[in-house]
């Protein structure tokens, strides 16, 4: 496999909304991947073939990608628990709209979640008034007793 | 086979269940209480689900919770182990509705067995021998009570029917007594139950439990695995389990047997049954049917060599029983000793976090137990925290064995039973063993007095 053909898959990869690319000739084996949801795409191509390597390296080589986020601090609030085992649903119905975002105020009695069990849809209530700050859980996932599903604040 | 088990209990037998599956490469759920988060078997299972607060009722016994949890796991087959909802027909009957398979007998079996007159009846059907008796309502024509008190024999027990628990009962030893004795209770029983309704039964004055072991698959074919002896109890509850039951009528021991397995295949019992029966006189007499695994079952597999859960799970995934009758075997004597969380001689529970924990070892000894170094034993729950057994190839080698054992055996930040396991195999009634299941209530009867 010859350093063009290299060059071309990974201009390819570059090109398309490809991700990860693997190619077997023979003996000879690339696999290119497209990199994480990063400030600087970079590509990495592990090469079997040994002859290739040096060069390759240096045309592969790529600045470090940019410092991992931060990570915002951990909302203030009530914590709405789980009262039973199920399947958690944020809205009344598939593709519906959901009962409350983040950034929603809420009141106490206010239907915030669904959660199946057993074929019955339950409705959950907010339990305190107050402002949805994060959604633990995603929609459709299943959750036991005591998890907790959203910090209201 | 199943590819996933959702295992409905805690403690010592759901860690049994969970070994059973794991050797067979079956996946566990295993649904807790928010009290046993930190279980053993909690951390070893595949997936876990946290079912509900502490109290019983709202997890172990909360029949929507446990389902659900079947269904988010994708679980295949539901083991319910013992207590709880191991015998109850409803749920057995949700669980098969709900697309999963019930690792245990089918419902209406269970509701069968559930009733215990109709139980005795279906077994007298059977050819099972059942303590004589009348079960319908006694007459209330004199001649009638005593022709009924003739050919029951004495000394008789007169029961309220909508009494139980010890209550509602007299025992009558001669004839003379019997019109008064009737009348009495009667009385008593409309006073204290609103229901006059009584009825009359043999009276075994000193009885021992002896129960027999069945195993049954899909297709009729059921086997016996031999006896047990749970004669040593406390308040109904077994303390010390051995088999085979020591001292019986060779003859009675094998008819009964033989008819027990007859009567699995008469009614269509699926799965692994205990059928107990007071022993008297050489003589056997039912009592009732337990259609789940037992707690004591570990002194049959030691006995047979059969793995009794794996049985069980086999059955309900719809495979014929690979043993005929004649394949089974039993060899040597096993005796297990309930090791419960409690004071040994006042019997109040001791909850409380494990300091120190050492189990035995060596040939012929099997602990079958969930705790561990620093495990908290939940106030919530019964006391039992593991099962201590000993095979040999005599029942004085399993005793020795046994003792050595507990000897060995540290539990140290709660009390445990212990002491009194130690001192009931010292015990030279039980070394000679057939004691009656009055046996250890008189010993600490007299315990109590001797201080």
């Amino acid at each position: 496999m010859d350093l063009r053909k290299v060059k071309t898959l990974i201009d390819l990869v570059q090109q398309s909304d490809i991700t990860e690319l693997e190619i077997t000739e023979g003996e000879e084996r690339v696999r290119i991947s497209r990199g994480g949801l990063v400030a600087h795409q970079h590509v990495a191509a592990p090469m079997v073939y040994p002859n290739m390597l040096a060069s390759t390296q240096e045309m592969l080589a790529q600045p470090a990608p940019a410092a991992v986020p931060e990570v915002p601090p951990e909302p203030q609030g009530h914590v709405l628990k789980s009262p039973m085992v199920g399947t958690f649903y944020r809205s009344s119905a598939p593709g519906g709209k959901s009962f409350v975002d983040v950034g929603q105020t809420v009141k106490a009695d206010e239907t915030v979640c669904i959660i199946e069990a057993m074929k019955l849809l339950n409705e959950i209530e907010a339990g305190v008034e107050g402002v949805i700050k994060k959604i633990l859980v995603e929609n459709g996932q299943p959750v036991e007793y005591g998890q907790p599903l959203m910090v209201i604040g | 086979m199943f590819g996933k088990i959702l295992i409905a209990n805690r403690g010592e037998i759901a860690l049994r269940i969970q070994r059973a599956c794991r050797e067979m490469g079956i996946k566990t759920v295993v649904v807790h209480s928010e009290a046993d988060a930190e279980a053993k078997y909690v951390k070893l299972a595949d997936e876990s689900v946290c079912i509900g607060p502490a109290p019983s009722s709202a997890s172990y016994l909360n029949v929507p919770a446990i389902i659900s949890a079947a269904e988010v796991t994708d679980a295949e087959a539901i083991h319910p182990g013992y207590g709880f909802l191991s015998e109850n027909a409803d749920f057995a009957e949700r669980v098969n509705q709900s697309g999963f398979v019930f690792i245990g007998p089918r419902a209406d079996t269970i509701r069968l067995m559930g009733d215990k007159v109709s139980a005795k009846n279906a077994m007298k059907k059977a050819g099972v021998p059942v303590v004589p008796g009348v079960d319908s309502a006694l007459p209330e024509d004199p001649k009638e009570i005593i022709k009924i008190g003739r050919e029951i024999g004495y000394p008789v027990i007169i029961k309220a029917a909508g009494g139980g628990g010890g209550r509602g009962m007299r025992v009558v030893h001669t004839e003379a007594a019997l019109l008064n004795a009737v009348n009495t209770t009667r009385a008593e029983a409309q006073a204290a139950f609103n229901n006059p309704m009584i009825y009359m039964e043999k009276f075994l004055e000193r009885p021992r439990h002896v129960e027999v072991q069945v195993i049954a698959d899909k297709y009729k074919n059921a086997l016996f695995l031999g006896d047990r002896d749970c004669s040593m109890q406390r308040r109904h509850q077994k303390i010390i389990e051995e088999a085979p039951a020591p001292l019986l009528n060779p003859r009675a021991r094998a008819r009964t047997a033989e008819r027990c397995a007859e009567a699995c295949r008469k009614i269509g019992y699926e799965g692994a049954g205990t059928f107990e029966f007071l022993y008297e006189g050489g003589e056997f007499y039912f009592i009732e049917m337990n259609t789940r695994l037992q707690v004591e079952h570990p002194v049959t597999e030691m006995i047979t060599g059969l793995d009794l859960v794996q049985m069980q799970i086999r059955i309900a995934a719809g495979e014929k029983l690979a043993l005929r009758q004649r394949d089974v075997e039993l060899t040597g004597h096993s005796i297990e000793c309930r090791i419960n969380a409690e004071d040994p001689y006042k019997f109040t529970p001791s909850p409380g976090r494990i300091t120190s924990l050492h189990m035995p070892g060596g040939p012929g000894i099997r602990v079958d137990s969930h705790a561990y170094n620093g495990y908290m034993v939940p106030p919530n729950y019964d006391s039992l925290i593991g099962k201590i057994i000993a095979y040999g190839d005599t029942r004085a080698q399993a005793i020795a064995r046994l003792s050595i054992a507990l000897s060995e055996t540290v539990i140290e930040g709660i009390k445990t039973n212990i002491p009194l396991h130690q001192d009931l195999l010292r015990d030279a009634a039980f070394l000679r063993g057939g004691t009656s299941i009055h046996y250890l209530e008189e010993k600490l009867a007299k315990l109590v007095k001797a201080e």
